[in-house]
């Protein structure tokens, strides 16, 4: 029952999703609005970009989860289908995790296009870096290595289902509100900060900023895998009495 | 009700907070005059005075939000007085922490030399539970009935009190990983601290019960009101319109 429900709303999620391209034509766009400025802001030729990479990507990812919480209750309240839902008597716990899964399905498309991006745009491994002597301490150029490609891989699928569930999880609280859109960033954003460190942090290991080892970034994963069990754990609880029909 | 003064003082709260006041001035006075300063903060010691007291009782403000947000969730022990007690104490909670935010800064400027410390696990997470707290009271002022913004707050606060010690693990995590050199050179804890730090927690304890006694009877008063008729509301704005 329970995983049929997870299914059944995730599955109906990532088609609304498909259908209505919005992730694709709204939020892919404006992720890579975001590389741009944070581009025009630090100056690629002075060197500051590739060290910040880790962290633009990461704050860029977490604007995108902010946006992408929003649509995904935007979904529900729109027809009153949050009611039906409520009416349809499936348990709570399978809906909240079939929505996060749907979330996290289409953060994690955004993380890999996001990613290219950053390749492209960013160059990451500092190979054909013309950094202007004296700005900012060049960091050592690196090759790409299988492990390298592994670990960046593995933690944004270890970071993901915790944003997702935090994504979802307060779009459900903020939604149906007047002040949804101003609310959820101020709500959102402060609790996905250990996700924040902990991709950082094995990004920089994975793009050997500051002479870090691929083997420095693997302990960061487990933190972001713990962020995700917490998380994921925590909102799937709270998510029931939040949707509850009104007492009053 | 509506006979005499009007307010949300008895006997008792009054009473406690004329001592909680009482002792405030004495925490001032032998704090910030009447002490010795210390051998090595030299008076910035006097910081801590408040700086300590605010963030101890910031931390069980927040904890019973937290136990009470719980209790409210909980279909069986549900209840709106949870909810009153649980905002009063987020509220006071948010003050507590703010001043310790603004202590622990003036203090570390003259200590460290800076006001902020990024690597410091303790400021991080203090920041991040000022600001997701600060995201509580804003939920509390959303639209919707009030078993729904005790459902939502209810949720934000549990939801905060967990993630905090996470942001504190994963920033003192970081830190381990880059040795740097050592903040913490505050010195042995003599007795004149130790005194006033009692003083101090008593000081903010008392303050404490007494503004949550104060904040929940607002609170009833207000639900008093909010469920008085609609048309007595209604034909006074009229009224108000009229004048205005």
């Amino acid at each position: 029952m329970m995983w049929r429900t997870v299914r059944l709303l995730a599955g109906k999620d990532l088609r609304i999703e498909w259908r209505s391209r919005v992730a694709l034509a709204q939020m892919l766009p404006f992720a890579l609005v975001t590389l741009t400025l944070f581009a025009f802001a630090l100056d690629p030729a002075g060197g500051l970009l590739r060290p910040a990479t880790p962290g633009l990507y990461w704050v860029t990812i977490l604007l995108v989860l902010v946006l992408a919480a929003q649509r995904s209750f935007a979904v529900e309240t729109a027809d009153g289908a949050l009611d039906a839902l409520r009416l349809s008597g499936l348990p709570p716990a399978g809906i909240f995790l079939g929505k996060a899964l749907a979330l996290a399905v289409q953060l994690w498309v955004l993380e890999a296009i996001l990613a290219v991006g950053v390749i492209v745009l960013y160059d990451p491994t500092g190979k054909h870096a013309t950094t202007v002597p004296g700005v900012v301490q060049p960091e050592a150029a690196f090759s790409w290595t299988v492990g390298r490609a592994v670990l960046l891989v593995i933690a944004g699928a270890a970071a993901t289902p915790g944003l997702a569930a935090i994504g979802t999880l307060h779009g459900a609280l903020a939604a149906g509100s007047r002040a949804r859109d101003t609310l959820l960033p101020l709500l959102v954003l402060p609790i996905v900060v250990p996700a924040l460190l902990g991709g950082v942090r094995t990004f920089e290991a994975a793009l050997a900023l500051g002479h870090r080892t691929t083997s420095e970034g693997w302990p960061w994963v487990g933190l972001l895998a713990a962020f995700s069990l917490v998380a994921a754990t925590v909102a799937t609880v709270a998510f029931g009495p939040l949707i509850e029909e009104d007492a009053s | 009700m509506t006979s005499g003064r009007i307010g949300t003082g008895t006997r008792a709260t009054r009473a406690l907070g004329a001592a909680a006041v009482a002792l405030f001035g004495f925490l001032l006075v032998f704090g910030l005059v009447n002490s010795p300063a210390d051998a090595v903060q030299r008076d910035s010691v006097r910081i801590l005075y408040l700086h300590v007291p605010s963030a101890e009782m910031a931390y069980v403000a927040f904890a019973v939000a937290a136990v009470c947000s719980a209790a409210y969730l909980w279909r069986r022990t549900r209840s709106a007085a949870w909810d009153r007690v649980a905002n009063a104490s987020v509220e006071l909670g948010v003050v507590f922490t703010g001043l310790t935010l603004a202590t622990g800064m003036m203090w570390g400027r003259i200590s460290w030399g800076v006001y902020w410390d990024w690597a410091d696990a303790r400021l991080v997470s203090t920041l991040l539970l000022f600001i997701m707290f600060a995201g509580y009271l804003a939920v509390r002022r959303l639209d919707g009935s009030d078993d729904q913004r005790a459902r939502r707050s209810a949720v934000v606060a549990l939801v905060a009190i967990l993630d905090v010690p996470l942001v504190h693990f994963s920033v003192q995590w970081f830190q381990t990983t880059h040795p740097r050199s050592s903040l913490d050179s505050a010195g042995a804890i003599d007795g004149t601290f130790r005194f006033l730090h009692f003083v101090g927690i008593t000081t903010f304890l008392l303050g404490y019960v007494w503004l949550m006694l104060h904040r929940n009877r607002v609170a009833m008063l207000e639900e008093r009101v909010a469920g008085q008729d609609l048309a007595v509301a209604i034909a006074e704005r009229q009224r108000e319109g009229v004048a205005g």
